[in-house]
């Protein structure tokens, strides 16, 4: 503490590392939030169903989204990253999950929203890429399935979030259309 | 700066520090908003740099005192051996 170099020095590097405490307290802290999000999607139209020429099945849908993320917005939270997945289970896999629909939330006054859309990402079963000789393809055709509100909570510091809604009762037809 | 005032600026140093890191924590968790907590600690960071790092006049409020030239004359150091010295000094120059 000598010079004006050295006592810079210990300035910063203590405040740097106060610095650090500080972000991992701010990271806790949200784990005294208890979120109550709310999540509600239909199935209003299935637009069409059919088998590709490879022989898996896609499906087109038309959703109606509305959720209220609001609650997840801590004061560390960036950002929320929600993505809907419809999952399923077939002979070979016990869980299925293909990606619809996907979406970030900048802030809390966007997280209560609601949308009209078709399945952003295609709705198609993987069957015969993953197993093409033990798998006939059809695995779609009157297959229940859970749609599932996933979401990241991306903090400003520290501890990343991920959980879940998942709505069950949807179905497919059993024959293409 | 003599030693008191060093101690003195580190101390200083350590509590500000520590007082607006909580204060920071503590205002930006009630209102709900990370900037502020960070322009608060930003701000005391600062404000502790300017208080502690330039040698300001109150950290040198305790001079050492030095004992008087009169005394050093009185209490000569102990001389080096003057022939050992020379002979060494001649065998350099071969």
């Amino acid at each position: 503490m000598h010079s004006f170099g050295y006592r810079a020095n210990a300035v910063v590097t203590f405040a740097v590392t106060i610095l650090a405490v500080m972000c991992g307290m701010a990271s806790l802290s949200d784990n005294f939030n208890s979120p109550s999000p709310t999540a509600d999607v239909k199935v209003l139209n299935i637009n069409w169903f059919q088998k590709q020429p490879n022989g898996n099945d896609e499906v087109s849908l038309t959703l109606n989204i509305s959720a209220d993320l609001s609650s997840l917005f801590t004061w560390n939270a960036k950002q929320v990253f929600v993505f809907v997945a419809a999952e399923y289970e077939t002979p070979q896999n016990a869980l299925n999950q293909v990606s619809l629909w996907d979406g970030i939330i900048q802030s809390k006054e966007h997280a209560k929203f609601w949308i009209h859309t078709t399945n952003k990402y295609r709705f198609t079963d993987q069957a015969r890429y993953l197993m093409p000789l033990f798998s006939s393809g059809n695995n779609l055709r009157g297959k229940d399935f859970n749609l599932t509100l996933h979401w990241h909570i991306m903090p400003k510091t520290g501890k990343m979030f991920a959980d879940k809604i998942v709505m069950t009762g949807y179905s497919l037809p059993e024959e293409y259309r | 700066m003599d030693w008191q005032g060093q101690k003195g600026a580190e101390i200083v140093m350590q509590i500000m520090l520590v007082v607006f890191a909580i204060a920071g924590l503590g205002t930006g968790y009630a209102i709900g908003s990370f900037p502020t907590m960070m322009l608060t600690y930003a701000g005391g960071v600062v404000l502790t740099a300017l208080i502690t790092v330039p040698n300001w006049p109150f950290f040198n409020r305790h001079p050492l005192k030095w004992l008087d030239p009169s005394e050093e004359e009185r209490h000569p150091k102990p001389q080096v051996n003057v022939a050992a010295a020379s002979k060494k000094k001649a065998s350099k120059h071969k």
